[in-house]
């Protein structure tokens, strides 16, 4: 089945980014990595709506098969964009702070 | 119409108001009034009693229901007094003895403190309270109550004089021996209630013959019942096994030796088993418990007082003695011997107590016989009383005492000649400590101090009104019971009290277990018994007036001086072995096994928290490391628990 690369590709870029998240200390490449997570999944949720729908159930949902797991990916985007403008905004508030983007220096949660 | 007996409540609401106003006033009210209070009370129940008890004998019985004590589901147990001849000649004995001993303990008790007098009588009218309520009780809780209540009241007077331990620490040992026992009648009451759905007598009683509402007890449950009610009748009555609180009871003032400890709170075992005569009467096996105890302690408690020395102590297994013989009767079937027993022994019972009250005080609280000696010099009217008293106990012919024993031996006869021959010998034990008693105390010569021979006085009409009252009656008291051998027809109280045993006899004599013994037997019977105990008392008299035993004695002496040494086991088998229990459970359970588990579960979570901590290192990447593992163990759980 040719549903399957697409799997092994989204797994792919999946592990790249939990591997990227726990090994990198660059609080900017963490969170492009988490980015990464996000869009395979998205890849996957794309996949598998037009897999499911190849045939429409009925001739009049024609139009519209296969649509609804790409909504949720419109979804993730916008989510994720906003994600983004605050994820980043936090991210120049320590730099401004620790004059560094090292997330092992913020270990100050534990105290 | 209305049953004239329902008004019968008054009787015990009098001693209830005494007490009341007695224990709340105590500090307000003068003596005499207290003493004219407490007095009165009693006094107007027992003309009350009077007037209940000719109603009884013109054959009205009634059940007076008044309210509904418990109602709960199908259990309806509802507060109600029995009046019929049983309750009504126990009213007379409790009402009528006890108006005696609350006048005597005006006279007796006038130097305590105004406070204590009052105390003291506010218990002695709770008391009379109490036992009336035992007695009129309509069904068992009621009774229970009562039952309760005497025992209260008994444990507060033995430890009247509160400042000496020693009283204290009898009225706990009482206390603790009742308690046993009221267990025993607590489970038959359970017993009863969850067989029959009711604990009124009347319904009990027909359960037992298979007549109420289909319920009916098997042999198992009435011999269960009897036995567990027979347990509370040892503790209250003093039997073997345990009978030891009630000489230790002796530490209260002595008019209430008389009232509680010798007249009518012991007796409530032999009205609870006479009351419930036909459940009795249908376990044969249990009958036999009955009279083998009673005989046992009747044996037992004797030869006990054949070597004490303390006035009190005489009379106090002289005492549990007597129960026995009651007891002994209730076992052979003879309830009527039973009942007559303790009506004529708390009249000269109580006599003999109040005399040793008398002599006790005339001595300034001096009780070892052994320093008294020739007293009826100085005490006559004491000394009268109390001789007439001995006669009566002994069962001299012509003393309600002889016909009141002649009774229970007769019927001991009948259930065997051996039973007949230890009683007897109990009967003659009783005649020869009695009068070892009496010629030691009252004979002789003065042995006590100087100080104490000039303060020798006779005690005041209020105490020895009371005495001459009773000794009246202790030679009397029998004459309502003459043998149907004697005088046809004489036996005023057999006839009385036939209605209640009627049913019991009919079934011992189908199952023919109730054996006539033919008037010429009788007659040898009497003749030889009565021939005996009066050989023992010329003995006894002839052998202390003389010489009185004043030197320590040696050896089975020193073993009946010291009780057998029961106390002294039961401390062994009981005391001490509970002790060493509540040490190891102190020492070792409780050190090692409950503290340890409660601080191990706080060092445990301690401990537990320290690891958890390093959990928390702060640093993001281990965080998010944790949570991927773990989403990763969720993920492969749900792969390999899928069906």
């Amino acid at each position: 089945m040719f549903i399957d690369y697409y799997i092994i590709l989204s797994v792919a870029l999946f592990c790249i980014g939990i591997v990227g998240v726990l090994t990198r200390r660059n609080a900017i490449i963490i969170f492009m990595c988490v980015e990464l997570m996000l869009n395979a999944v998205n890849l996957l949720l794309v996949a598998f709506s037009k897999m499911h729908h190849l045939t429409p159930p009925k001739k009049e949902l024609a139009a519209v098969a296969g649509t609804d797991g790409q909504i949720f990916v419109f979804f993730i985007m916008v989510v994720a964009a906003a994600e983004v403008s605050v994820g980043l905004a936090i991210i120049v508030m320590m730099y401004r702070n620790i004059h560094s983007v090292d997330v092992n220096f913020l270990n100050r949660l534990k105290h | 119409m209305q049953n004239s007996l329902q008004i019968a409540w008054l009787i015990p609401l009098f001693p209830l108001i005494g007490f009341l106003i007695n224990g709340l006033g105590r500090k307000q009210l003068s003596k005499s009034m207290i003493g004219v209070i407490g007095s009165g009370v009693i006094l107007a129940s027992f003309v009350m009693s009077i007037w209940v008890f000719l109603q009884v004998k013109d054959g009205n019985t009634h059940v007076a229901t008044y309210f509904d004590f418990i109602n709960a589901g199908k259990l309806k147990i509802s507060f109600a007094f029995q009046i019929d001849q049983l309750s009504s000649l126990f009213l007379l004995i409790i009402t009528g003895v006890g108006f005696l001993i609350h006048v005597y303990s005006v006279a007796y008790m006038h130097e305590e403190k105004t406070e204590h007098f009052g105390r003291y009588f506010s218990y002695l009218n709770l008391f009379v309270f109490s036992m009336l309520l035992l007695v009129l009780g309509a069904n068992y809780v009621i009774m229970f109550i009562g039952w309760e209540g005497v025992g209260l009241c008994s444990y507060l007077l033995i430890g009247f004089w509160f400042k000496k331990d020693e009283y204290n620490k009898a009225a706990n040992k009482a206390f603790i021996m009742n308690r046993i026992g009221d267990l025993g009648f607590l489970i038959a009451i359970f017993w009863i209630i969850s067989k029959a759905g009711s604990v009124n007598f009347p319904d009990v009683f027909a359960a037992a013959t298979g007549k109420f509402n289909g319920k009916e007890f098997t042999t198992t449950d009435i011999t269960c019942i009897t036995l567990l009610l027979f347990v509370g009748a040892t503790g209250k009555s003093a039997q073997i096994p345990l009978y030891t609180w009630l000489p230790d009871a002796m530490a209260g003032p002595t008019p209430v030796s008389a009232l509680i400890h010798a007249a009518t709170m012991v007796t409530a075992g032999i009205y609870m088993v006479a009351r419930s005569n036909i459940l009795y009467s249908m376990s044969h096996l249990v009958m036999n418990v009955v009279w083998v105890i009673g005989l046992a302690t009747a044996i037992l408690a004797a030869t006990i007082a054949l070597k004490q020395n303390d006035i009190k102590k005489v009379l106090a297994y002289s005492t549990v003695s007597q129960l026995g013989f009651m007891f002994l009767a209730l076992g052979t079937g003879a309830y009527v011997a039973a009942v007559f027993h303790v009506m004529t022994h708390a009249f000269f019972k109580a006599l003999l107590f109040l005399g040793s009250g008398s002599v006790i005080h005339a001595m300034g609280g001096e009780q070892d016989i052994r320093k008294m000696g020739g007293l009826n010099k100085r005490m006559k009217i004491t000394s009268m009383t109390f001789l007439l008293g001995c006669l009566a106990i002994a069962g001299i012919p012509g003393f309600s005492g002889f016909f009141s024993k002649d009774a229970i031996l007769a019927g001991a006869f009948g259930r065997s000649p051996v039973i007949y021959a230890i009683a007897l010998g109990a009967a003659l034990l009783t005649a020869f400590y009695m009068f070892r008693l009496y010629a030691t105390v009252f004979r002789g010569t003065f042995r006590g101090t100087h100080d104490q021979e000039h303060h020798l006085h006779e005690s005041p009409s209020a105490m020895t009104v009371p005495l001459i009252i009773l000794a009246i009656l202790s030679v009397v008291g029998g004459w309502i019971g003459i043998p149907e051998f004697m005088a046809s027809g004489a036996n005023k109280l057999n006839e009385f009290l036939a209605p209640v045993f009627a049913s019991s006899n009919q079934f011992l004599e189908s199952r023919g277990r109730l054996h006539e013994i033919d008037h010429n037997t009788e007659w040898m019977l009497t003749g030889l018994s009565s021939l005996l105990i009066i050989l023992v008392v010329v003995f006894a008299w002839n052998k202390f007036s003389r010489k009185p035993e004043l030197a320590e004695t040696k050896g089975l002496g020193r073993v009946l001086e010291n009780k057998w040494y029961v106390d002294e086991l039961y401390d062994t088998i009981i005391v001490k072995p509970l002790n060493w229990l509540g040490g190891v459970l102190n020492s070792v359970v409780e050190k090692d096994v409950i503290d340890g588990l409660v601080n191990g579960v706080g060092r445990a979570v301690n401990y537990g928290s320290r690891q958890l901590r390093l959990l928390q290192s702060g640093q993001v990447a281990n965080y998010v490391l944790l949570m991927v593992l773990s989403m990763l163990v969720v993920f492969v759980l749900q792969f390999f628990l899928r069906k």
